[in-house]
């Protein structure tokens, strides 16, 4: 069979797209359940669409948090996408105009199909597929799951709430290449753990965060770099 | 959270999220392009995943908890080392914690 790489790369932006498009029914069912309405759910997988930064929100809210924290949350966890637009820039070279658009559509799985095409036609290909397939298919998902989730009562028979814990942990797997990542994983379930009891919902997520900017700054940085290599 | 709150919550955490992305894309590179940054960056979002994964499994309104959830999680894991795809690993936790309860346990 002939193999056309721009072929190749939209049917790799598909599978990312029915793959993580899927487990939107799970945000849009827990989103319900953690007392937001179908209005507010589909405003998050719309404008924020970034599914780690979602479940935080809705971590946080379901769990009786304050506002401020399901921000704080939301936005620590949204900042990599930051960081993948920086790598994106030179990589597409897109006009000004698109760039709004292109950042919309910057997360995770958009990056990470772009950044491992071996062209910069092919790397726009599955950039815009990636993004555009994974953006129709997770609010599609997210609506079903949320109309679904109004009719199916406690998600916790369904096991939805295992599934949310599931989904973070499979989304932390595969950055814990490094020593130094798996020391700050460690530290961050305990300081999360032990300080749950005593702070207000959502804080001991951000003091987690605050191990991960000591240990950014200070750990020697060559073992950092060893861990990167 | 009352609703006009929580929508309000809804709206600046979506913008907030939006607006570190459009930085992203058109911020002079070299700004976010250090090293340092990029790993600090790097492991506030595994410390914050991973503290997501510990709340989400173990805490339940304030209390550490033991229930369902904490072997559908470990079903995860085994999952995420035999390199099953990202659906497949969610679905299995999720069977595992509602065949769990459907047997009695919380």
């Amino acid at each position: 069979m002939p193999t056309d790489p721009l072929r190749a790369v939209r049917r790799q932006a598909l599978s990312v797209s029915v793959a993580t498009g899927l487990y939107g029914i799970s945000f849009g069912a827990l989103s319900v359940a953690a007392g937001l309405d179908l209005p507010q759910t589909m405003a998050l997988s719309l404008l924020m669409f970034s599914g780690g930064s979602q479940f935080a929100f809705i971590g946080v809210v379901g769990a009786g948090g304050a506002a401020g924290a399901a921000i704080a949350s939301a936005a620590l966890l949204g900042a990599r996408n930051g960081l993948y637009g920086a790598q994106l820039t030179p990589l597409l070279d897109l006009p000004r105009r698109l760039r709004p658009a292109a950042a919309h559509l910057t997360i995770d799985e958009s990056t990470a199909v772009a950044t491992a095409q071996p062209t910069r036609s092919a790397a726009r290909a599955g950039f815009w597929w990636t993004g555009a397939g994974v953006f129709v298919l997770w609010n599609a998902f997210t609506l079903l799951g949320a109309l679904a989730g109004d009719r199916l009562g406690d998600p916790r028979a369904y096991g939805l709430d295992a599934a949310a814990a599931a989904a973070f942990l499979a989304l932390v797997w595969p950055r814990l290449a490094g020593r130094v990542a798996q020391g700050v994983a460690a530290a961050a379930v305990v300081v999360a753990l032990v300080t749950t009891p005593v702070l207000p919902a959502g804080v001991p997520v951000l003091l987690a965060a605050l191990v991960a900017v000591g240990v950014g700054v200070l750990a020697p940085e060559a073992a950092q770099r060893e861990d990167a290599a | 959270m009352p609703p006009d709150a929580l929508w309000a919550a809804v709206a600046l955490a979506g913008l907030a999220c939006l607006g570190i992305k459009l930085a992203g894309h058109v911020l002079p590179e070299h700004w976010l392009a250090r090293p340092r940054v990029a790993r600090v960056a790097a492991l506030v979002t595994v410390a914050l995943l991973a503290a997501l994964v510990a709340v989400q499994t173990a805490t339940d309104g304030g209390r550490l908890v033991v229930d369902a959830r904490l072997p559908a999680l470990a079903v995860a894991a085994v999952a995420l080392v035999l390199r099953a795809p990202f659906v497949v690993v969610v679905v299995l936790a999720a069977v595992t914690a509602a065949g769990l309860r459907l047997l009695g346990m919380p």
